[in-house]
């Protein structure tokens, strides 16, 4: 298993009545009613030192995200904070997971490559490259890419940075979005042929397609938990086996959140009131901002309104314990937060690149550090090993971090 | 009495258009909003004195939701148009669109001022003004979408444009069509309608009619004065106890306008 920390960077102190005095946590909540410049610098750098933090703890990756325009997560150039991190663990076993930078808002998309590289080459080859195709609200309504547009503009965002990575000769680029003359990328990574890749998604079926087809890791990003996810993973596995691949479960990234405290009992007073901020605030948004029109095609619009999935319950309606039973939120005593990761996560979904939310909603500096220092020392050590025994290839991690990470404890 | 349609497949033969046809006399083209054509009374009521042309925008005609995927910006699809009336072997035309399709028509006109002798726009789109923004429908809540583009969000013409069948697979269908229509429309108007008629209106050679509903909640009144002050020879009227689909809500007197207007 690979184990990541990862961070989203919210605001941490929205008002208690946020939800119903703004429509939308994303796109059009007011900067200056809502935050002060000082305060968030102080977020940034509490983001910082928590993934720095769980980097010496024993975490093997740390992860950051692009998004824009929000409350819920404000890191809209996921570089820079990665840049810090890459500097900063410089000498440690962790891989700097990019989760990322949004192809299809970054023009030209060689910038992607370049970033990338960059990265790349400050690390000492210890980059994953995701590669996002960003949120209808970050690209459709911050950035004003046309939702018939976003998934062709990304494919061939996708094409054009694979290429600069890998090409020895100088080329020209001449698609339908992107007109390049001269290609000829400064820095090449240092991982050959390139960095490994993900592709975060959220489910559709295109997505699934693509990440096989391309051999990256998919990563599914669901805040509804492993039992809603099983569905949807079940679906990429059956593609996974339709293509003739094998079911390596590095193939397979999630994002799970995670509340570690000594007991139970203790994690309910710990976290309650910082999961639920997270779900009544942090995913305040309108529910057809999701699906512009023109972001599905027609086939896949057509097929999700002859069987609406199941709506997922509006979460607004839920509490801290529903969110615990329900799995949206794994939370509890480590040997409890061990035990449903190990069966409803890693197992029932076959997954091999697990991500930990390990900062949620507005869950303060000190009680993030907290929950990291648990996990790291009594859950982590019980998931490491998992699929080793199977004799799995991450392919889909750094090459010089594919084997057992000797963390800070066991160098001393 | 029912429409015949054809279909004219333009654009090196990679987007069809499927036009319905009715009536007799000169030829007047219809161009649809974001929401797909609606043939009803006030398309039958023109019919009446012409040769009413209504083609569905790419896209938006069952079993070619594909069509749309060769048609890449505005410039193609006014040229896929111009080939549409090669096509339909029409020399000159009149032109009636309503919102989006009103901007396609000032396009063509604006491309070919000869071709189009009479322009009658209803709630255009297709200029901008920070002080007056046109609501971004494609955004909206299916809730909130009536009474953004009716004056009576309960009226039978909003049932009849957004209103679903009783039936699942009748419904999913109309769901999926009303949606797809806005994406392959708001493929040229994302994320604002302003893509540069402004420089090029004043090619447009034909007298105009705008038409407005009283009660447009998208595209406010202040654009009639844009449009009016751009284009040489045109007059405003407003239609009461209608939004922004005044042909749909008040068929009656919408007809009245725009008859008097194409027969003057």
């Amino acid at each position: 298993m690979k184990i990541s920390a990862f961070h989203l960077m919210p605001h941490r102190e929205l008002p208690a009545d946020f939800e119903r005095r703004h429509p939308s946590v994303w796109v059009t909540p007011p900067w200056w009613e809502l935050a002060d410049a000082r305060r968030v610098g102080q977020y940034y750098n509490w983001t910082l030192d928590e993934l720095l933090h769980a980097a010496r703890a024993g975490f093997d990756g740390v992860c950051t995200n692009e998004h824009h325009q929000n409350a819920y997560g404000f890191m809209p150039s996921p570089n820079l904070m990665g840049s810090v991190l890459a500097k900063q663990t410089n000498g440690l076993d962790v891989a700097i997971v990019q989760m990322g930078m949004t192809l299809p808002t970054t023009s030209p998309p060689v910038r992607v490559a370049e970033e990338y590289g960059m990265i790349d080459c400050i690390s000492g080859g210890r980059l994953v490259a995701g590669l996002p195709l960003g949120s209808p609200m970050d690209v459709n309504l911050a950035y004003g890419i046309t939702p018939m547009e976003h998934r062709e503009r990304y494919r061939e965002a996708f094409e054009l940075v694979l290429k600069a990575w890998q090409a020895k000769e100088i080329f020209a680029w001449n698609g339908k979005y992107f007109q390049l003359g001269t290609v000829n990328l400064w820095p090449r990574p240092v991982q050959e042929p390139h960095p490994p890749v993900w592709v975060p998604g959220s489910g559709s079926i295109s997505t699934f397609d693509f990440a096989t087809e391309h051999n990256v890791c998919y990563c599914f990003l669901s805040y509804a938990g492993a039992r809603a996810a099983s569905t949807m993973m079940d679906g990429y596995w059956d593609v996974v086996d339709k293509k003739g691949l094998d079911r390596n479960p590095y193939r397979a990234g999630f994002l799970q959140l995670v509340a570690v405290s000594e007991t139970d009992a203790q994690a309910e007073a710990d976290y309650a009131r910082h999961v639920e901020y997270f779900y009544h605030k942090c995913l305040h948004v309108p529910a057809q901002w999701f699906a512009p029109p023109g972001n599905q095609d027609y086939r896949s619009l057509l097929a999700a309104n002859r069987n609406p999935v199941r709506r997922a319950e509006d979460p607004k309606t839920l509490r801290y314990r529903d969110f615990v039973n329900k799995g949206y939120v794994i939370a509890g005593s480590p040997a409890t937060v061990k035990e449903r990761l190990i069966e409803e996560v890693v197992k029932r979904l076959n997954v091999g690149n697990l991500m930990v939310l390990v900062q949620i909603g507005s869950m303060p500096h000190e009680l993030t550090i907290k929950n990291i220092d648990l996990f790291a020392r009594e859950v982590l050590p019980g998931l490491r090993e998992i699929w080793d025994d199977k004799g799995w290839e991450n392919h889909w991690w750094p090459r010089s971090l594919r084997g057992s990470r000797q963390t800070a404890a066991s160098a001393r | 009495m029912p429409t015949a349609t054809q279909t004219v497949t333009v654009w090196q033969q990679r987007v069809p258009i499927r036009v319905h046809v009715k009536g007799s006399g000169p030829a007047v083209v219809f161009f649809h909003g974001p929401w797909g054509l609606t043939w009803g009374p006030f398309l039958d009521a023109l019919a009446q004195g012409f040769t009413v042309y209504a083609p569905e925008h790419p896209g938006t005609s069952p079993d070619e939701p594909d069509a749309i995927q060769s048609v890449d910006n505005l410039w193609d699809l006014v040229l896929c148009y111009d080939e549409l009336l090669d096509g339909l072997k029409l020399r000159e035309v009149m032109a009636v669109g309503h919102s989006f399709g009103a901007m396609v028509a000032c396009e063509l006109a604006a491309l070919q001022p000869a071709r189009v002798t009479k322009l009658a726009l209803i709630d255009p789109i297709g200029l901008w003004r920070d002080d007056a923004p046109v609501i971004n429908w494609m955004l909206l809540s299916p809730q909130e979408m009536p009474g953004h583009v009716f004056h009576e969000p309960d009226g039978a013409a909003s049932k009849a444009l957004f209103g679903l069948p009783e039936d699942p697979e009748a419904a999913a269908l109309a769901r999926t069509r009303l949606t797809w229509a806005m994406g392959a429309t708001g493929k040229f108007i994302w994320p604002i309608p302003d893509k540069g008629l402004k420089k090029r209106i004043h090619r447009i050679s034909a007298p105009a009619l705008l038409v407005w509903g009283e009660a447009d909640r998208l595209v406010p009144r202040a654009y009639a004065k844009e449009f009016a002050g751009r284009l040489a020879r045109t007059r405003l009227e407003v239609v009461a106890d209608a939004g922004h689909a005044p042909h749909l809500e008040q068929p009656e007197a919408t007809t009245r306008l725009v008859l008097a207007f194409l027969k003057g």
